[in-house]
């Protein structure tokens, strides 16, 4: 299990660096300081963090993060291990039905998964 | 299938051909005046909203849970009419409608299945829209809202009941095999030929009685009945709730309630004819045709007439042809 977390957190971390890393060649704001500072976390965290040191941030972190760096919220969230609050509650919600639908689409393209809609429930009458 | 977009109902059958899909639209509109004149038919002043019934769940009578559908909200008296918009293609689908499970066509009680004798389902696209109940063989009487268990409504005029409310739809599209064979007539001829907090009965739930009388005629069906394909259908209910009782259900405010026909014939605004050459229509319908009418009932009941219910004297009137639409864009 060390080892699962372990690669999970060096890809989380990885994947900001590279992408911190090639914004900040074209703008020097985007150094580990001046990122950290703007998302409210000290720049050692931040660098412990890239480098696979520590556990991945808070999820209002990562979100901060993902802004930062012009990445979708969701999927740095994903790769640091986590689900967004709102889907945990859209899924608390309506468990069963979530659980089945997720499951039922875990092996389906994307293309289908995209294609997924909400039928409006013929009942008894 | 039928999704839910934008408060259109979204009805597609995939597996049946990639163009059979249609949207169906509730308009809101004027009530016009129900005097026993013939009135042009009255504008679209845009949709009524509609939810999942489901969302709701706990907010609705259980009968509506069981149901499923959407919830439509209606003011009183207000009255609306269906809109249907098919793809480029014109795919074609034979739809029935019912009010309170009462066929709007023959005024006969709700079966899932399509009759060829009488008739009992409309063939769109060549129907564009559906206004009201057909009571002659081009005029119908305007679907108006009544609450539900004060005898007004079709259901409860000819069953005696107040059971089951609602607007009830199911729609058939075309064989695929022979929509083909139109497909490929038309590019040899390169046109188509002839084209309670408890919930058990509230007193403010909602059912369609017939209003006014308006000139629109229900098509005859030019393909035949074997060309719809009855392996495969989508049915919906449509839930009337009361406005108040909208905003208590759902949260969300229901639109404003509609000008009355004088204020807005007095605006110089337009009503609108609709012709379709060469189209046949139905006859209409005996059973309809013997119903009380809403203001024909209150004097009957000994109540007052409707305060908003003067005769009017459109004098704007456009004149639509097929593909044509009738809906206002704007705020009233």
């Amino acid at each position: 299990m060390r080892t699962v977390y372990y690669t999970v957190h060096m890809q989380f971390g990885q994947y900001v660096r590279e992408a911190r890393e090639r914004l900040r060649a074209d703008d020097p704001a985007y150094s580990v300081r001046q990122v950290a500072k703007r998302i409210g976390v000290e720049p050692a965290y931040l660098s412990k963090v890239e480098r696979g040191d520590v556990a991945p941030p808070s999820e209002a972190t990562i979100v901060k993060l993902a802004g930062e760096l012009g990445e979708e919220p969701d999927v740095l969230l994903a790769m640091a291990g986590k689900v967004a609050s709102d889907l945990q509650e859209i899924i608390r919600k309506r468990p069963q039905l979530f659980a089945d639908l997720l499951r039922g689409l875990r092996q389906a393209p994307n293309h289908a998964v995209l294609r997924v809609v909400r039928e409006v429930r013929d009942g008894d009458w | 299938m039928i999704e839910l977009n934008e408060d259109r109902l979204v009805v597609s059958f995939p597996e049946v051909h990639e163009e059979a899909w249609l949207e169906i639209e509730f308009q809101r509109t004027l009530r016009i005046p129900d005097d026993n004149r013939e009135y042009p038919l009255p504008p679209g002043l845009g949709r009524f909203p509609l939810v999942h019934t489901e969302d709701y769940a706990d907010r609705v009578p259980e009968r509506w849970v069981r149901h499923g559908g959407v919830i439509l909200p209606m003011y009183q008296s207000e009255a609306l009419w269906i809109n249907f918009h098919c793809s480029y293609a014109e795919y074609p689908f034979a739809i029935k409608v019912a009010a309170g499970k009462i066929d709007a066509v023959t005024g006969n009680a709700w079966d899932d299945s399509l009759h060829r004798v009488p008739q009992d389902y409309l063939v769109v696209p060549r129907q564009p829209w559906l206004d009201g109940f057909n009571v002659a063989a081009d005029r119908v009487r305007q679907f108006v809202a009544m609450p539900l268990g004060q005898g007004f409504s079709a259901e409860e005029q000819l069953t005696g009941e107040a059971s089951v409310g609602g607007l009830q739809l199911i729609v058939y599209p075309m064989k695929a095999e022979r929509y083909r064979q139109l497909q490929e007539r038309e590019s040899r001829l390169e046109t188509i030929a002839d084209m309670e907090v408890n919930f058990s009965l509230r007193k403010s739930e909602i059912s369609l009685a017939p209003g006014g009388l308006m000139r629109q005629k229900i098509y005859r069906d030019r393909y035949g009945i074997r060309s719809w394909d009855k392996e495969h259908c989508s049915r919906c209910f449509i839930h009337l709730a009361n406005s108040e009782e909208y905003v208590e259900i759902t949260g969300k405010a229901p639109p404003h309630a509609p000008p009355t026909a004088k204020s807005y014939t007095e605006a110089g605004l337009p009503w609108f004819e609709y012709y379709a050459a060469d189209a046949k229509a139905l006859e209409g319908s005996g059973v309809l045709a013997g119903l009380d009418s809403v203001e024909a009932m209150r004097i009957k009941k000994g109540l007052e007439p409707c305060s908003d219910n003067e005769s009017v004297q459109p004098s704007n009137v456009k004149s639509l042809g097929p593909g044509a639409r009738r809906v206002t864009e704007g705020e009233f």
